[in-house]
């Protein structure tokens, strides 16, 4: 099983996502540089947080342009798994595989905090480890979280399921006063209608080990692990 | 040579140079200067650049012990932190463009202690600051403040280099010249720590990193100036920050030093490339000779003079091995970062300037550094001082639940949420205590060891008795370190002090830095460096003496941290040390005066070493459940502090206050030397007779409950209420402007 980490000029949480997969869940994983032009196998691709082209214009807006991205929106077209992380979930707003965009936080500051959020679907491949309602407590640390789409998507996509994460309190109220910047109906990540492209504000890198202060991260990280399993055990079994 | 301005004394006092010093310059040279050379000598001999008022007080700092890898001089101190691993760390001002541009003053200082850091060799894991303000009912603090922390914010996130911790102060006496003090720690392997020597006699000099403009000419020389009304006037010389392109010079130089064709290299930062193109030859014992028409310009017509003194931000300088262009060029084009070889290494030890091919600068490389001018400057103790060392007599307090909630909502004692909220303090995921917690703790990802971080100045202490002032900031730096059970290593240092032409900053500063000598020498953490900042002043006032510690500790095993923050209903609330009727110099005769005023607490290196000593061996038995210091608000805020840190599980406290003190007097006064612990409550009597064999009282102040915090006969308080008072005093000054 091998995973890919997208690098572009001002990424800066790649090493620690390349930490958690190396490290601490012992899995194969290997930068891809965005000014290649050909993508080699993964099963997994993640684009990193951090500020790609120092999020010049808008957060994600140059990154989508790098050699690599055309090769990345084939690898998701035909079903690979693509998991945005903040200025990576940024990015595939940018790039038209997930619906909506971002406004800055509604009260223009910068937020780094931890948050709690609630697992909305556990059917896909990023959240199968999750009980329904999960609720996870993961850091932010974003300017522009505060997603937007008009009404008529929101709806198709709440409609398709789309909507994997809301921000919530501790024990799981869905409420405006536990929304941290001012995003769209709660909304913290969301999925494309097929379920392999997912973009969420909130880093599960970041807590993934006991001295992180929270370890609800990996469940993000060993749900894809344990669905590309089983996808290829069922794949050697016919 | 260019000599079309003539040089005239109104030109020569403009540059900031005296008279005297004008004349060394010409027997210097054997012959007047030019301009482009009286620019160059008027930034490396100002104040910030050659040190010429401190330096003959900064050495007797002890800067050698068995940790010690890389002492002051070089661009950043490093420590030995064992398995061939070093810490790089480093800390300075930005105080005066922080001041005319608020954004761009604080972001760029964050910029400038970053590169220190990278360009030793080390990735940057982790910033602090330490800020200090006027007061909030002030429109122009809270605009100062606020635009300060963005500019942090802004810097910082964008390196991915987390913002873990520091201090956030406010008192009149910083209205018009605000401190903002960046530090910075790396992590490198041992072997690969790089110096800034220019050596190798045809070496290429190679100049990367962003274009050359005009901005921040003459920065260096603003920061050795006093301010006065007409200062915003001098927003030019403020630098304008690109944290994107510092995030890609960083990854490049980190790429470049994996290579073994780099010789030495050096960040541009104040008097950009006439600085460090002067140390590199000067620490290489070689001379300089570049080609200024080679520069990257980002403005046309741009004069030698203006290219030698620009302070544009994000460029570095590099010696290679000769022949290895090509390969350094491949590094930065992929990083797509300018590279280009300006000049040369050169035997003659002389810093020669060409614009294609016609000489405009020549000038020996040790009439820069080791021959600037150096000042012994008179001292005189400040009379101010005879009328300050009385403490006043204050009425007990009637109403002790509304004097704590007062005393938590002074915005220097409040939570700094506000602050941290903005920076990104998690990422690299190496933070093992989250901010608002006293010390900082990263962890080393291949080992179990964490260093432990702290940034500590009480400048109010400074100004009643600059000496003990001075060992305090020492003695409290390394009691953070202490609580969390490391073990304090070394020392960086930041001086913002005011005018030293004035006898009396020169005595606050004399005073100040013989206090953090003694200290350091007592706790055996050498100085690897720092930095000092006159002219604090403005319109004739001086600020507060204001030195700031930085001090790095190792914890060994980062699964034995200790954090402030009580654990469990029914543990045991314990404090060490000695309590005394001491008010003077504490926030809450502040607070009851309007005034900084009093004698000083006791204080005894001796005793404050074992109270250390003893919080180490308790810890070292897994005897704590917690540990916290005791500063500003004494034991009445650190109490609170220690209920409602850990933001996810707070817990309350029933104290009963066994003393002789008076109530008010025992809650907040400021006795130094102090801990407070929590332990499991059959381990009384095993921390007991440690504290014996450390010759320290101990006092059981009662113990951990959930909810609320109750001070017997005085007070009963709900957690939420406490809380509120606490956490939401920053924010509301800032959300109601009218207040």
């Amino acid at each position: 099983m091998k995973f890919g980490v997208i690098v572009f000029p001002g990424s800066n949480c790649d090493h620690d996502c390349y930490h958690i997969i190396k490290h601490v869940l012992n899995h194969d994983v290997e930068f891809i540089w965005h000014k290649q032009k050909q993508l080699n196998k993964f099963d997994a691709i993640i684009i990193p947080g951090g500020f790609s082209y120092g999020d010049d214009l808008r957060p994600g807006a140059i990154a989508r342009f790098s050699p690599i991205m055309s090769q990345v929106v084939d690898y998701a077209n035909q079903g690979g798994l693509l998991l945005g992380i903040c200025n990576g979930f940024q990015v595939l707003l940018e790039m038209g595989l997930l619906p909506g965009a971002m406004r800055t936080n509604h009260k223009l500051k910068f937020i780094c905090q931890y948050v709690n959020i609630r697992v909305e679907n556990n059917a896909t491949p990023f959240t199968r480890d999750c009980t329904p309602k999960h609720i996870l407590r993961i850091p932010i640390a974003h300017m522009q979280g505060n997603y937007y789409v008009d009404l008529n998507t929101l709806h198709r996509m709440q409609a398709q399921n789309q909507i994997i994460f809301r921000y919530c309190s501790a024990e799981g109220k869905i409420d405006e006063a536990f929304n941290p910047n001012g995003s769209l109906d709660n909304i913290a990540s969301i999925s494309n209608a097929k379920g392999n492209v997912l973009g969420m504000m909130p880093h599960p890198e970041r807590c993934t080990e006991d001295i992180l202060n929270s370890t609800d991260g990996r469940l993000i990280f060993e749900s894809i692990i344990n669905w590309l399993t089983q996808r290829k055990s069922a794949a050697g079994n016919c | 040579m260019n000599q079309d301005i003539p040089i005239t004394p109104e030109l020569i006092a403009q540059h900031g140079l005296s008279p005297e010093e004008y004349q060394k310059i010409v027997s210097i040279l054997g012959r007047e200067p030019n301009y482009t050379e009286l620019g160059i000598f008027s930034v490396m001999w100002s104040e910030h650049c050659s040190y010429k008022s401190s330096r003959s007080i900064l050495k007797n700092l002890p800067t050698t012990g068995s940790c010690v890898v890389q002492g002051p001089g070089e661009n950043a101190g490093v420590i030995d932190i064992g398995d061939g691993l070093v810490a790089v760390f480093k800390i300075e001002s930005h105080n005066h463009p922080s001041f005319i541009e608020p954004y761009q003053g604080a972001a760029t200082g964050v910029g400038g202690i970053l590169r220190d850091i990278f360009t030793m060799g080390a990735r940057p894991v982790a910033l602090l600051n330490s800020l200090r303000f006027g007061n909030l009912d002030n429109p122009r603090n809270r605009y100062l403040f606020e635009h300060v922390v963005a500019g942090i914010a802004g810097y910082g996130n964008c390196m991915g280099v987390p913002t873990v911790g520091g201090e956030v102060y406010f008192d009149p006496t910083y209205d018009l010249n605000p401190l903002v003090n960046a530090f910075c720690l790396g992590v490198a392997r041992r072997e690969n720590i790089f110096l800034g020597q220019a050596t190798g006699i045809g070496n290429p000099v190679i100049y990367v990193g962003s274009k050359t403009g005009r901005d921040g000419i003459h920065g260096a020389t603003m920061a050795s100036e006093e301010f006065d009304e007409s200062s915003a006037e001098r927003r030019p010389t403020v630098q304008v920050g690109d944290p994107f392109t510092e995030k890609l010079l960083l990854e490049a130089c980190l790429e470049l030093m994996k290579q073994d064709f780099l010789v030495g290299i050096q960040d541009l930062g104040a008097a950009g490339l006439t600085c460090s193109t002067a140390e590199m030859a000067s620490r290489g014992g070689t001379g300089i000779e570049i080609d200024i028409a080679k520069v990257p310009l980002r403005e046309l017509g741009m004069t030698p003079y203006e290219v030698m003194l620009s302070e544009s931000q994000e460029r570095m300088l590099l010696v290679a091995d000769k022949g290895k262009e090509a390969e350094v060029a491949a590094i930065f084009d992929k990083w797509d970062l300018e590279c280009v070889t300006i000049g040369r290494v050169i035997e003659e030890k002389n810093f020669r300037i060409c614009q294609n091919g016609r000489l405009v600068a020549d000038i020996p490389v040790n009439a820069l550094t080791d021959e600037a001018p150096l000042y012994v400057r008179p001292r005189q103790e400040p009379a101010y001082l005879k009328h300050v060392k009385t403490t006043p007599e204050i009425a007990e307090p009637t109403d002790y639940a509304q004097l704590l909630l007062n005393i938590l909502s002074l915005p220097t004692i409040s939570s700094k949420e506000y602050v941290y909220r903005q920076y990104d303090h998690m990422v690299r995921t190496d933070t093992s205590l989250l901010p608002g917690a006293g010390a900082s703790l990263i962890r080393l990802k291949d080992s179990k060891k964490a260093l432990a971080l702290s940034l500590d100045g009480n400048s109010g202490y400074c100004y009643l008795d600059p000496y003990t002032g001075g060992m305090l900031a020492v003695a409290e730096a390394a009691r953070n370190l202490v609580c969390t059970g490391a073990k304090p290593l070394a020392v960086t240092n930041c001086l913002n002090f005011g005018n030293p032409e004035k006898p009396e900053a020169m005595w606050q500063f004399e005073r100040a830095v013989q206090g953090i000598i003694d200290a350091c020498k007592h706790f055996d953490t050498p100085v690897t460096g720092g930095n000092v900042s006159f002219y604090n002043e403005t319109s004739g006032e001086g600020i507060y003496p204001t030195p700031v510690i930085g001090m790095v500790g190792l914890l060994d095993d980062v699964d034995n941290r200790v954090t402030p923050w009580f654990k469990q209903t029914g543990d045991l609330i314990v404090l060490l040390g000695k309590s005394k009727a001491e008010p003077g110099g504490s926030e809450y005769l502040k607070y009851k005066t309007g005034k900084t005023i009093g004698q000083l607490p006791e204080f005894s290196l001796k005793e404050e070493k074992a109270v250390q000593a003893l919080c180490l061996r308790a810890i070292d038995q897994q005897l704590l459940q917690s540990a916290y210091d005791l500063s500003e608000g004494g034991l009445g805020v650190a109490l609170v502090e220690c209920c409602l840190i850990n933001r996810d599980a707070v817990l309350g406290a029933s104290v009963r206050l066994d003393s002789d003190l008076r109530p008010d007097i025992f809650l907040f006064n400021e006795s130094a030397s102090r801990i407070v612990v929590s332990i499991k409550s059959d381990q009384l009597s095993a921390l007991e007779k440690l504290a014996n064999e450390h010759d320290i009282p101990l006092s059981l102040l009662g113990e951990v409950i959930p909810e609320k915090v109750t001070i017997q006969g005085l007070l009963e308080l709900s957690l939420d209420k406490l809380d509120r008072a606490w956490r939401e005093s920053i924010p509301g000054w800032l959300d109601s402007s009218g207040k």
